[in-house]
């Protein structure tokens, strides 16, 4: 008997990688085969990119030892990913706009001889047609579709050379449609002998797609899993793991008053895609909403779009003033300035602190009068309210800093959340909307920051909360909402629900929702 | 007739030192560039073809007109990709701002050659004006016609029909080779041709000081050609350079459009003298002509939205390496 060893395309044993305190990865083992889709599945954050990212160059593992073919290799650089046969397709995709598909393919090439686009054209054609991808060589960019454009990013790691291709979440930007051809071009390039890597956190993808799933949390391997021997439930289980305690005061919400009712909104992405699908659901004062969902399944549109800073498509987002019986505003089609000249009053913490929120090169004062200076009579500012404003924040949040003129951006980063929640609420909102508040915070600011919600959601502020860690979500929040693919896939009630509940409800649109 | 002819001479003469300014910018500005420094840079190869040539023709009993002539073009050439080479370390190394970096070069171009243009006009003594008789005799030899037409398109010094060949090259590299193609790539998407293992530092360093270096011909052949090998303390070589600046913007970035576009700019430039009954203030009106032309086709290009007409993507911003 002829014995077959099993010789893995890529075999990663041990892998670590931090980024200063943050470990990204912990000793992961994953191997990669010929001939099979592997799927890649885990929350964000779990470390799934930047474990492939190890493998296409950009970071070089701090421990552990990869094998490709079965010999230990040491990857450097994208060129030294390439010359192993391993083309990453990033989400972001590394196109030049004004060139055609095949000068963007042929991009950074050192061959011999004269630059021959012709002779590169028909080399993508025969790829194209191998494979049955649909490109137009002398296409340029700029004319492409998001689709056309992930496809040039396929052929130009296929042009190079490679057989192990690494896809991150290629799905994401796509159409149902796209989707279903992107998937038939994936398995003839398996069943051409490619081994292919899709990293994903859509489980009927995985399903429906992969071979084999291989689940990360928290940067550690949890396992690898047969597709046909799982199912959604187990996966989910895998993949969120069980619940931890964290003490969140949750005191029981006083008095609930109605303040916004969404009704069928919808509002499409820059890339026409719909980001935000048919949603309705109530707002109330007094209690905190939690907002669960996989990052890009429309938290940030939906928060935009009551802010009035999206364009929504249909639906319509009122807003009560004075709760459930007095008169209605309507918020679909008023600016933001609107919003707040008619009385609405809406704070909006974008997720992006620096770029949205505060003027970096500026102080705390000034940051403050961002919101205030149109209140102001004379032509001159009154910047004494606002300091004042500043140092009652100072003191109240302990925010750390020299003084209140400091430009904001050296301060650190939860001294940055504090001043920009801390300026938020100086504005007595009835509705605060926050997004990864305390995103990139230490546990300490955290809770300081869980707390002044609390205290809003106490005087009776409806809060909105997007977070991404669901033991948090479990644990401030009274009622939390699940999004899934601009969806809104179920709302849970914040003190019964489970991780592995608000887990699947953000993995897996219900059945009599999709279409 | 005459009168005519002179006007299309002074054209290609105004036309050839804005060629070479502008075929200059254009190769820094397709790796992401934006040098406002033209002028200044303008004034750093006139000042060097004209002081190397000076020393040389002051050293010798006899100069010999080849050596004068290769000795003050490189001169010219180096002297000004040395600011290309400065404000490459300012802004692709240092990060400094580009507009803020050009614009400081417009200044220290400008007092640089006015300084030792004033110093070598002392040294000459005499009139207290130099003159290097040779070297310009051996730029300003050409081809004589009886024929005026055939005298006016072949009947120039080398120079002019340099910068043309110049355009045409550029023009081939920048849409025929692959370092073109790599070029045009780092002006557009740095990060992109980073990933796509182009060093981008190394094309913005290169493009950037041969850049200048080519815009600095533009002033040699204003000192060697067009003022005769002589220094003026006025500001016309930094009128040109800003003119270049805008041609850049005319062509829409590609080296084809500067031929013409350059003696369009020479003919319209020159326009004034040759309408009649234009007073002092109405010829200013017809001096600005090439600006407000330069005005009208940004207008155009915005209304077409053509994406080919547009400047690389990446124009003016410094690149960064995205870290973790």
């Amino acid at each position: 008997m002829i014995f077959l060893a099993i010789v893995n395309a890529v075999a990663m044993r041990g892998v670590t990688k931090t980024f200063g305190a943050v470990v990204a990865n912990h000793n992961v083992d994953l191997d990669i085969r010929r001939g099979e889709i592997l799927s890649l599945l885990g929350e964000n954050g779990s470390g799934k990119t930047t474990l492939m990212n190890m493998l296409s160059g950009i970071y070089y593992p701090d421990a552990g030892e990869i094998f490709v073919d079965g010999n230990p290799v040491s990857i450097r650089s994208p060129k030294d990913a390439f010359d192993l046969g391993i083309g990453m397709i990033h989400q972001h995709f590394k196109l030049v706009d004004v060139l055609t598909a095949t000068e963007n393919i042929v991009l950074g090439l050192r061959e011999k001889g004269r630059l021959n686009l012709k002779a590169a054209a028909d080399r993508i054609r025969a790829i194209c047609d191998q494979y049955g991808f649909a490109v137009d060589p002398d296409k340029k960019v700029y004319d492409m579709s998001v689709s056309e454009k992930q496809t040039v990013e396929i052929v130009k790691v296929l042009y190079r050379g490679a057989n192990i291709l690494i896809l991150d979440e290629p799905t994401a930007v796509l159409t149902p449609q796209e989707t279903t051809r992107l998937f038939a071009v994936l398995r003839n390039m398996k069943a051409a002998g490619n081994a292919i890597v899709i990293i994903t956190h859509k489980l009927h993808e995985v399903m429906e797609i992969s071979d084999r799933v291989a689940v990360l949390r928290k940067g550690e391997f949890i396992g690898d899993v047969v597709t046909a021997e799982t199912d959604p439930q187990k996966l989910t289980d895998m993949m969120v793991g069980r619940a931890v305690a964290l003490n969140i005061n949750r005191p029981e919400p006083k008095e609930r008053v109605r303040r916004l009712e969404i009704r069928n909104l919808t509002v499409r992405n820059v890339y026409g895609v719909k980001a935000l699908d048919d949603a309705s659901f109530d707002v109330y004062g007094g209690e905190i909403l939690g907002i669960a969902g996989i990052s890009g399944c429309g938290q940030k549109e939906l928060l935009e779009a009551i802010a009035g800073l999206q364009r929504v498509e249909t639906g319509s987002i009122r807003y009560y003033p004075d709760g459930d019986g007095g008169s209605a505003t309507e918020l679909v089609g008023m600016n933001p300035l609107d919003i707040q000249e008619a009385g609405v009053a809406l704070s909006f913490v974008p997720e992006d602190r620096l770029g949205m929120g505060l003027v970096g090169a500026m102080g705390m004062t000034d940051n403050m009068m961002l919101r205030s200076y149109r209140s102001g009579k004379s032509a001159f500012a009154n910047r004494r309210e606002p300091r004042k404003l500043a140092e009652h924040v100072i003191e109240q949040l302990e925010v750390v800093t020299p003084g209140v003129n400091t430009p904001v951006r050296r301060l650190s980063g939860g001294n940055v959340q504090k001043v920009l929640v801390g300026r938020e609420i100086a504005s007595s909102p009835k509705v605060l909307m926050t997004a990864y508040a305390v995103r990139g915070l230490d546990i300490n600011t955290s809770y300081t920051i869980y707390n002044l919600l609390t205290e809003q959601k106490m005087q009776g502020v409806a809060v909105v909360f997007v977070g991404e860690d669901l033991d948090v979500l479990l644990e401030l929040c009274d009622r939390i909402l699940v999004l899934c693919g601009g969806r809104v896939n179920g709302i849970v009630d914040g003190r019964t629900a489970t991780k592995e509940e608000v887990g699947l409800l953000m993995t897996n649109l219900r059945k009599e929702e999709a279409v | 007739m005459n009168l005519n002819l002179q006007f299309f001479i002074s054209a290609i003469a105004y036309g050839t030192i804005i060629l070479y300014g502008a075929l200059g910018e254009i190769l820094t500005e397709k790796s992401g560039n934006l040098n406002l420094g033209v002028p200044g840079i303008m004034y750093l190869g006139g000042i060097g073809g004209l002081a190397s040539a000076f020393l040389y023709e002051i050293s010798t009993p006899t100069p010999n007109p080849v050596v004068c002539l290769l000795l003050s073009f490189v001169c010219a050439f180096v002297a000004a990709a040395l600011g290309g080479l400065l404000f490459s370390f300012l802004t692709t190394t240092l990060r400094v701002n580009q507009n803020v970096t050009g614009l400081a070069l417009t200044t220290f171009g400008g007092g640089v050659a006015n300084f030792f243009g004033g110093a070598l006009n002392t040294m000459a003594g005499g009139v207290g004006q130099i003159s290097v008789a040779v070297t310009s005799g051996a730029y300003r030899t050409s081809l004589s016609f009886s024929q005026p037409v055939l005298n006016l398109l072949l009947g120039r010094g080398f120079m002019v029909y340099l910068a043309v060949l110049l355009a045409i090259a550029m023009s081939l590299f920048l849409n025929r080779t692959r370092r073109g193609l790599n070029l045009r790539a780092v002006g557009e998407n740095p990060a992109t041709a980073d990933a796509a293992g182009i060093n981008v530092t190394k094309y913005k360093y290169l493009s950037t000081c041969l850049g200048a270096g080519i815009s600095g011909l533009g002033g040699l052949y204003y000192t060697m050609d067009y003022t005769m090998g002589t220094w003026g303390n006025d500001a016309a070589l930094e009128a040109l350079g800003w003119l270049a600046v805008a041609l850049v913007i005319f062509a829409t970035w590609k080296p084809l459009n500067v031929i013409w576009g350059s003696y369009l700019f020479g003919l319209l430039t020159w326009l004034y003298l040759y309408i009649d009954g234009l007073t002092r203030s109405s010829q200013e009106l017809f001096r600005m002509l090439p600006y407000v032309v330069t005005i009208v086709v940004l207008i155009l290009i915005s209304i077409r939205k053509k994406r080919e007409n547009q400047p690389p993507a990446s124009l003016g911003l410094s690149y960064f390496r995205e870290e973790r």
